[in-house]
């Protein structure tokens, strides 16, 4: 320490002078200062940042003497999906069951959008619209593509509807259930607020409720609607951001859904309040087993099928949340994450080079690995951009290649689970091929703790 | 080939689905008389053609709703979000509307001749809303682009976060919502006012004598330090 | 979340199509609540200083005449349902023989359970009633369970009835205050808040349209109330007002539904003045 200036009344034998204060460490002390400097809440993307109990702290009781293995390599571990099967006469049927989340052509770039529709398509499985409508590029790309109707109605209309596989009808969001969509100014381009019907540049906010129905009694009578108006062909999914999940997940079904989807509140946001992603709604691991246990509890449990999605990283994600009683997984913020989101470099397509991008990240006041400014419009590697010449940094080809290569990771492992689990189909799995490695995992999930039969809240 | 005469459904007789079957594989240009509604919802829905349907009595919700080129006239009342999302096209409402009339349509022309309820306008993307009578509170809430015409007088909270849609009242306003303001009225609007009274068949609005109420913009952008209201 | 429909006759000649209107209303709001559904009839007013109970037994074995005898109150039975007469004070000896009183007045009868309204109105014989108001509620459980405790109407003070379609959002902290001042409660329902709420300022000396004020300002969230007593029939709805609402006044009555389908075959409607009760103004009708 030659040089260091002797702290002011420092015993010379203290070696930690620094001493963080737990209620406000530096990162709270920031905030302070930043909200005192602005006069306003901070907005962001992506999902919660907090340490919260996820699927990690689950592992499965593979099999050994009492039960015995599938095979590993040889013999078939089915992972075909049927979604919608209940009222539709044209259920989705995915080869995974892992789907990509809806995210909005203005949240994302038109190149990520392609990608993730030619990703999809390649492993059989669909990609979802967003906030703001249906591009032609993405419904090209999209074997099986859902229509999202969400509460601003931004760029839908019957022609798109007519074109759909399936739609989803979103009540919230994980990331901020009980809040309408935000897009902020720089990603309003010509082309984003002419599908919107909005002045390019202003800050786009949607609203919280759906402008033409508010409850599942009302939600009855616009499912049928939409029926009538698809002739009762097209899946209808709800969406709902995971709190009150039990009563939420049975309202859906009263209402007439297909498919309930559950977002956990790990899942993503192109941007939103901070204060919404960090303490608005439960853990994905809770909410997957109370919707499960909801739809037991009225008879409909995968007669209605579930998909859970909120920060799904793994195959053992994926095997766990089936386990748990998810029909699908779907996958929004992992999706980009494989497309080249938080990679210090972009991938030059036509000379097939990569170009560091640490500059770009810096001037955001981030780096790579901590980048959650998808808000701002300015993602270093074109994913989150409406800017032509950041968007040019995905090419969608490429990104697409990735997204595949990643679903098929995804899929690698789940089977290498199932099989390990003794399953000839992924929806074999089960809540008792898990035990819980924490406390808190058990209480929320209703899996026992490992090494013994307790289930804390739910067994004595 | 034109069906000239009309196609009678009664809804006594007949399913929602069943008549909205038998809609979507009439050929474009046929006439339509549903008679005995009593309230149902749902009816002529999604139909992408032109279709000059009657309803004989009072109909229940989303009447019209995610059509695009319909002409639909109903004489009686009509229950929620009557042509919601409608594309293109004219729906004519002889008795009074319930909420949310004419939700998120993107384009066409909803006349109401009595009055509509609350929310008229909601969300509103384009195409014009022409009501004879009162409109109820919150009507035009974040209504993007098109116009309302109000014959009578306007409840609480009017436009409230618009966009760029344009609302016209003869008679009096409650209350007008966040960031929804007078304007001063042109001969544009004079133009557009006397227009839509025609299309409507409105004789009881002196065009030259309404208030123009558009966006005063001050939410386009986020400014916390402006003290704008969240 | 539900379905609400009441009727407030002014014509006597309608009396006796009370129960048949009733039932027509309530079946048309089935979609609206499939959980479980209630009807409260007003009519065969009880002498001075009798009171009707409107009854209900988990068991099937109990004898309702020889209960009646015991208590010296007279028994009527409509349908399933079962309604002693007799004076007042009856309610603690009935509950502590395991017999749950669902109504108290010298007017009302409520009777409800879970199933589809269809199922309701046949059990009861609601169709044979004659009556000059009555109240029904279809049911969509939100957060309380299905029971028939937690069906609608709530009837928790004597001859008042209380029908909501909507959720309140602070409810639990205004069940705590009432519990605080003497209210004891059935069940989790927010709708049995309301209830008490109205009935405990009803029994301090006010009026119905001065209750619903002090409802207005200690509930928070989402409503259309529909609220009934001996001669009077209230419809209030929260300021945001998007649950709906459809009232139809007429010479010869006033109804109220959640939807116009549930008025379409009451008499001469095409002629009803036919409109929607705007937020927070407070709508009462009474008769003489």
């Amino acid at each position: 320490m030659t040089g260091a200036a002797t702290p002011v009344n420092a015993p010379a034998s203290r070696h930690f002078p620094l001493r963080e204060s737990y209620t406000f460490p530096p990162a709270v002390i920031d905030q302070i200062h930043g909200m005192a400097e602005e006069g306003r809440y901070e907005i962001r993307g992506w999902g919660a940042k907090r340490k919260l109990p996820t699927f990690d702290d689950l592992v499965f009781i593979t099999a050994s003497a009492s039960r015995y293995p599938m095979e590993g390599y040889r013999e078939a571990c089915s992972t075909a999906t049927v979604l919608g099967s209940r009222h539709a006469s044209k259920p989705l049927e995915l080869d995974i069951p892992i789907t990509i989340a809806g995210m909005s052509f203005g949240a994302l770039s038109g190149h990520a959008k392609e990608a993730l529709g030619r990703a999809a398509t390649a492993m059989g499985t669909s990609t979802t619209t967003g906030d703001g409508g249906m591009t032609a590029e993405e419904r090209g790309a999209s074997k099986h593509l859902v229509y999202q109707c969400l509460p601003s109605r931004y760029g839908f209309n019957p022609a798109d509807l007519h074109k759909a596989d399936a739609i989803e009808i979103v009540l919230g969001q994980g990331a901020k259930p009980g809040g309408g969509g935000m897009l902020l100014g720089q990603k309003v381009s010509p082309r984003v607020a002419g599908m919107r019907t909005l002045p390019a540049g202003i800050d786009q906010r949607s609203s919280s409720r759906h402008p033409d129905w508010t409850g599942p009694d009302d939600l009855v009578i616009k499912i049928e609607e939409l029926r009538e108006a698809t002739n009762w062909e097209k899946p209808i999914y709800v969406k709902v951001g995971a709190t009150r999940v039990a009563y939420d997940v049975k309202l859906a079904v009263a209402a007439g859904a297909d498919v309930v989807v559950v977002d956990g509140m790990q899942g993503g946001t192109g941007a939103t309040q901070d204060v919404f992603i960090e303490h608005a709604g439960i853990p994905t691991l809770a909410a997957v087993r109370m919707a499960a246990e909801a739809l037991r509890e009225i008879g409909k449990h995968h007669e209605v099928q579930l998909i859970v999605s909120g920060g799904i990283r793994t195959g053992a994600d994926v095997a766990k949340a089936l386990a748990l009683g998810a029909d699908a997984v779907s996958i929004g913020v992992a999706s980009m994450i494989a497309l080249g989101c938080n990679r210090p470099s972009w991938f030059g397509a036509a000379d097939a080079q990569w170009v560091d991008a640490s500059a770009d990240y810096a001037e955001l006041g981030t780096q790579a690995g901590y980048c959650h400014h998808c808000h701002t419009g300015r993602c270093p590697v074109g994913i989150t951009t409406q800017t032509p010449e950041l968007e040019a940094r995905l090419d969608p080809v490429v990104g697409a290649q990735w997204v595949t290569n990643y679903l098929r990771g995804l899929t690698m492992e789940l089977t290498t689970l199932a099989r390990a689990c003794g399953k000839s189909d992924v929806h074999h799995l089960e809540p008792e091929d898990l035990v819980a490695l924490t406390i808190e995992a058990a209480a929320m999930a209703r899996i026992p703790l490992a090494g013994t039969d307790w289930i804390p809240g739910w067994s004595r | 080939m034109t069906t000239l005469t009309p196609t009678l459904f009664d809804c006594e007789q007949r399913s929602v689905r069943d008549i909205n079957i038998e809609l979507r594989e009439l050929e474009p240009g046929s006439i339509v008389r549903i008679v005995n509604p009593k309230g149902r919802h749902n009816l002529a829905v999604g139909l992408m053609k032109h279709l000059d349907i009657t309803f004989d009595g009072s109909v229940g919700h989303y009447i019209g709703g995610l059509c695009d080129g319909v002409e639909i006239q109903i004489n009686g009342f009509c229950g929620w979000g009557v042509g919601e999302n409608l594309m293109n096209g004219v729906i004519r409402v002889a008795g009074n509307a319930s909420e949310r009339a004419g939700a998120t349509a993107h384009g066409g022309t909803l006349v109401i001749e009595g009055d509509a309820s609350t929310r008229a306008g909601i969300s509103l993307k384009g195409g014009a809303i022409a009501v004879g009578g009162n409109v109820g509170d919150f009507s035009m809430f974040m209504a993007q682009a098109g116009t309302l015409l109000v014959g009578g007088h306007a409840g609480h909270a009017l436009g409230d976060s618009l966009y760029e849609a344009v609302i016209y009242v003869a008679g009096s306003v409650d209350s007008l919502g966040s960031d929804a303001r007078y304007e001063d009225l042109g001969d544009d609007d004079v133009a557009t006012v006397t227009n839509l009274c025609a299309v409507a068949g409105f004789d009881h609005i002196d065009p030259q004598n309404v208030k123009r109420i558009a966006s005063a913009k001050l939410l386009y952008n986020f400014d916390a330090l402006k003290a704008q209201k969240y | 979340m539900c379905g609400i429909v009441g009727i407030h006759l002014l014509d006597d000649e309608l009396e006796s199509q009370l129960g048949r209107l009733l039932s027509a209303m309530l079946i048309q709001m089935t979609d609206r609540g499939p959980d479980s559904s209630g009807v409260a009839i007003y009519g065969d007013v009880a002498a001075e200083g009798l009171l009707k109970y409107s009854c209900r037994a988990e068991r099937a074995d109990v004898d309702w005449r020889r209960v009646a005898d015991q208590l010296g109150a007279m028994y009527v039975a409509h349908g399933d349902g079962s309604v002693l007469i007799g004076p007042p004070g009856l309610r603690e000896v009935l509950e502590a023989d395991g017999i749950r009183v669902v109504s108290t007045g010298r007017a009302v009868e409520v009777f409800k359970e879970v199933g589809l309204p269809i199922d309701v109105v046949q059990r009861f014989d609601v169709t044979s009633r004659h009556g000059y108001q009555g109240v029904g509620h279809t049911r969509l459980a939100t957060e309380s369970a299905i029971t028939t405790d937690g069906s609608h109407p709530f009837s928790t003070h004597d001859d008042l009835c209380v029908v909501h379609n909507g959720s309140f959002s602070n409810y639990f902290s205004v069940k705590r205050d009432l519990e605080a001042m003497g209210e004891q409660f059935l069940t989790l329902n927010d709708t049995e808040v309301a209830a008490r709420l109205i009935g405990y300022e009803m029994n301090h000396g006010r009026d119905l349209g001065d209750a619903l004020k002090i409802l207005q300002k200690q509930l928070d969230g989402f409503y259309t109330l529909l609220c009934a007593t001996e001669n009077q029939f209230a419809v209030v709805r929260d300021p945001v007002s998007c649950k709906p609402a459809v009232v139809a006044v007429h010479d010869r009555y006033v109804a109220m539904a959640s939807e116009y389908r549930a008025l379409t075959e009451l008499p001469d409607i095409d002629k009803a003045n036919v409109f929607e009760p705007i937020p927070t103004e407070i709508y009462v009708w009474s008769r003489p």
